[in-house]
């Protein structure tokens, strides 16, 4: 059997006496669709984070394809394929989105470090930035200014951002915060076309869209994992009512958390 | 028989109060706003202003003007916290920049019209001026006086901070600004106050350096480098920690003066750098 | 452009921004005007020129890549004395000598740009000014090196290529340094419009976005700090050579500070912005030259507020704001 696409092993970290994550195991097999939920300020940006290098762990170990990437600063863990998006949308304002992509594009390719060579010499990149943009369907707008783009489009440029890095894992924070829902349906059909080389473990409140584009789900609280096991398993199990869903009905509960 | 070290340590404690004075307001509104206010110093420089005109045009004695260089820092601090530097709070690290050096530069301009680039001495009455020699060393009154205060004011700023409702606000402002503002604190008038108060004392601290450094219209150029260093070394909203760092700065430079005169303020500026690399995001902005 | 969205070959749009454009070739035709209208103002001309080169070398840095520095005269100064220094003791070619200076420019810049490429906001500030700060105080007390305050004397500049004497007027000093500011501009509008230079736009638009799109930000700011270094020698070179002195003030903190000025007049981030702002700063201190230097300093003071409050952009932002808007309506 193949090594999991990414594995934490004893994950923890606190800030102060606030316990974010606790003795975290999680495995991602490649080319599975994962969701990651649970209540706000259940740590799971924070685990985000502690994959990607943004934040050190305080202990733990972090597998990307079996290889320790523990202590690897963030760019590095990106050209290994280990790729995030932001649950706020945090993008470069005042280039275009063709910019912004291909910027992502020719920092995977090393074409960043040639200064002496002019952008419109590498046409390559700028072909591939247009096609991953294509894809989005924000082609139209790819000689927009990044801040005159709608905010739907400005969650999608996000997705663009990491995918022209080229993702083996590819972590989506919260990838339809704040967008309409029929956008956001959008949005996840664009997720679930993805390759099936790509390994995608997505935060999402919104339990309908949970269940159609997750085939296994994570549940988290307080910084532990309560839970994991494929969608069915999830939406019947006794404690993720009791603890996160609550007794409230379930799609209302969804839209109240969809913050 | 004391060895003239303690001479030196004296000299660069008072010294270090002085800085104390002249940076803690900068500390505190710069850790609650993250503000960079390179036009600190000019406020200073009023108070010293005001204290020279009082004493020779007015015939003020010398603490009778004391609390009025405060007031008048305070006040033309907030009435240029109001007119300019509200706006820019959240404007980048350069806007910011640009804007206060560019007040230094009227600053220093006016200051220089109005009284000349020279020098302006005070005159001190004599008690002022003798000194207590104590086990063979000789400690200037002033500069008894001078740390008794600031002292004084260090122990009101603490208290005030640990034990007042305006204290715990100006905490909270500073730990957090945007949860402050979800408590239902008024952080634009918390911070305006607070900068009166920092501007005040910086104009105080000016009116008590001009015995010790002297004062020209250079004063806002020159000691706002001291100032940044404190506040970058001390820590951001650190009270202690600017009171550490001036002290230690205040020593280092009195003796390194002492010492090795050659060198100049070439170790400040070393020891500056070699303590921002040293700990840069625990002594200095949390962003 | 008019290019409609969509239908655009993104290549051939990319490819569009970065042709020469009319207004720049007018531009670099306008700056040989000296030599026919003012013949009188070549001294005048030169320093400009060398001022603009300055400017260039803190825009890249400052305008791109969003490094705030008030300590960017110290590499000038660093230029200046070594360009001096190489003459003084006995090798006054001025092109070797720029070189050798790029070279010690750089090699320092390079050496500080581990501890910049570390750090934003205050504490760069900072560190940027403390450097310049502790380069002038060590060019101040090694007086047996640089002088001291009486400055560098006895610097003897070659014939340019061995014929062309450096003359009373600037006539050769104004081509010198004109045309290295063009071959320099020239480069530093490549690096711009390269892959590397869209980088720099990132990393200033948003730090902390980088690491996560895989790019090396500190490497990144570790070349461009290096570069610009370089290139802020060679202005500091041209200056020694074509003045033949060096004072202490070529890298002091007024002059780490007016360049700031300079460029934010002109409008950083926008490759002629310095040059704009060189110009217009220099030609009002020359019909200024007149009153005290220290009220200068208060025109200068009301300058930043003035472009702070009502012209963020500089004089080139404000006018391709004022041409957008002319040409909308
Ligand atoms: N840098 C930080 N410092 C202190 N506390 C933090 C920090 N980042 C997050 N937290 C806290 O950690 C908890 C988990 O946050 P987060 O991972 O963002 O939750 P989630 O994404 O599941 O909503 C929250 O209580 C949050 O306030
Ligand atoms: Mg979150």
């Amino acid at each position: 059997m193949s090594p999991p696409a990414l594995a934490a092993r004893g994950l923890a970290k606190s800030f102060g006496s606030l316990v974010v994550a606790s003795e975290l195991e999680i495995e991602l097999p490649k080319g599975v669709r994962y969701a990651l939920i649970g209540p706000n300020g259940a740590g799971k940006t924070t685990l985000i984070n502690l994959m990607t290098g943004m934040l050190r762990p305080d202990a733990g170990r972090i597998l990307l394809d079996d290889v320790d990437i523990t202590a690897l600063p963030p760019e590095q863990r990106v050209q290994r394929g280990l790729v995030r998006t932001y649950q706020i949308t945090s993008l470069f304002p005042h280039l275009t989105a063709l910019e912004s992509v291909t910027l992502a594009v020719c920092e995977r390719s090393r074409a960043a470090r040639a200064w002496w060579r002019q952008l419109a010499a590498h046409g390559h990149e700028i072909d591939e930035a247009y096609d991953v943009l294509c894809a989005l369907k924000l082609d139209s707008v790819c000689h927009r200014l990044t801040r005159e783009l709608a905010y739907g489009q400005q969650r999608l440029l996000e997705i663009a951002l990491a995918l022209a890095t080229r993702p083996k894992v590819l972590l989506l924070d919260e990838p339809a915060a704040g967008v309409p829902r029929e956008e956001s349906k959008e949005l996840f059909a664009a997720i679930a076309g993805l390759s099936h080389d790509i390994t995608v473990l997505f935060i999402e409140h919104d339990m309908e869209l949970v269940f159609r584009f997750a085939s296994r789900v994570i549940v988290m609280v307080g910084g532990r994992v309560l839970v994991e096991g494929t969608a069915q398993e999830i939406a019947s199990d006794p404690r993720v009512r009791a603890v996160y869903l609550g007794k409230a009905p379930t799609k209302e509960l969804a839209e109240l958390r969809h913050d | 028989m004391l060895p003239p070290v303690f001479g030196v340590l004296f000299d660069g404690l008072a010294y270090g109060m002085l800085l104390f004075l002249l940076s803690v307001g900068q500390s505190v509104t710069l850790g609650m706003m993250n503000f960079i206010n390179l036009a600190h110093c000019s406020f200073a420089m009023l108070g010293g202003y005001v204290t020279v005109v009082l004493m020779s045009s007015y015939g003020w004695p010398f603490f009778a003007t004391l609390p009025c260089a405060f007031i008048a820092a305070a006040l033309v601090s907030v009435g240029f916290e109001r007119a300019f530097f509200r706006r820019l709070y959240r404007a980048s690290d350069l806007d910011q920049v640009l804007l206060t050096i560019g007040i230094v530069f009227i600053s220093v301009a006016v200051a220089a019209y109005i009284f000349g680039t020279e020098q302006r001495p005070l005159q001190l009455p004599a008690y002022l001026r003798s000194s207590l020699t104590f086990m063979g060393v000789r400690f200037a009154v002033y500069r008894l006086i001078l740390i008794g205060l600031a002292l004084l004011i260090t122990l009101a700023l603490v208290l005030g901070l640990d034990y007042t409702r305006f204290g715990a606000r100006v905490r909270a402002a500073v730990d957090n600004e945007r949860m402050a503002r979800g408590l239902g604190i008024d952080v634009d008038r918390t911070f305006a106050i607070t900068f009166a108060l920092g501007s005040g004392l910086a104009g105080l601290g000016g009116a008590l350096a001009i015995e010790i450094i002297g004062l020209d219209p250079s004063f806002a150029l020159t000691y706002l480098v001291y100032v940044l260093i404190v506040v970058s070394v001390g820590g951001l909203g650190s009270i202690s920690g600017s009171f550490a760092a001036a002290i230690v700065l205040g020593i280092s430079d009195v003796a390194g003066k002492y010492y090795i005169p050659q060198l100049g303020a070439f170790l400040i500026y070393l020891v500056m750098i070699g303590l921002l690399m040293w700990r840069p995001l625990g002594l200095i902005g949390r962003r | 452009m008019a290019l409609t969205e969509g239908t655009a070959n993104p290549r051939l749009y990319l490819q569009a921004q970065t042709r020469w454009r009319p207004i720049e070739i007018a531009f670099w035709l306008a700056t040989l005007l000296p030599y026919a209208l003012f013949p009188d103002y070549l001294s005048l001309a030169s320093q400009i020129a060398i001022a603009g080169l300055f400017a260039l070398s803190l825009d890249l840095i400052l305008g791109y890549a969003g490094i705030v520095s008030l300590g960017h005269a110290a590499f000038f100064g660093i230029g200046a004395y070594t360009a001096g220094l190489v003459s003084k003791y006995g090798w006054g070619e001025p092109l070797t000598g720029l070189a050798i200076a790029a070279v010690a420019a750089g090699l320092i810049g390079y050496a500080t740009s581990f501890v910049i490429c570390r750090f934003r906001h205050l504490a760069l500030i900072m560190l940027t000014l403390g450097f310049g700060l502790l380069l002038e105080e060590l060019a101040n007390s090694a007086g047996w090196l640089t002088g001291g305050v009486d400055g560098l004397q006895g610097i003897h500049t070659w014939k340019l290529f061995g014929y062309l004497p450096f003359d009373l007027y600037g006539r050769t000093a104004y081509a010198y340094a004109l045309a290295v500011l063009f071959v320099l501009f020239v480069f530093a509008r490549r690096l711009i419009h390269s892959p590397f230079g869209l980088s720099l736009r990132g990393i200033r638009e948003n730090f902390v976005r980088m690491p996560a799109i895989g790019a090396p930000s500190r490497a990144h700011i570790r070349t461009i700090y290096t570069i610009a270094a370089a290139m802020a020698g060679i202005a500091g070179a041209l200056l020694a050579q074509t003045t033949e002195t060096v004072s202490l003030e070529s890298l002091g903190f007024e002059r780490s500070a007016e360049v700031v000025v300079m460029l934010v007049l002109g409008g950083a981030g926008r490759l002629y912005g310095g040059l704009v702002g060189v110009i217009v700063y220099m030609v009002a201190r020359d019909q200024f030259s007149g009153i005290e230097p220290q009220y200068w300093y208060f025109w200068i003071g009301v300058l930043l507020v003035g472009v702070v409050t009502f012209l963020p952009n500089g004089i080139l932002g404000g006018a391709a704001k004022l041409m957008s808007r002319r040409s909308r309506s």
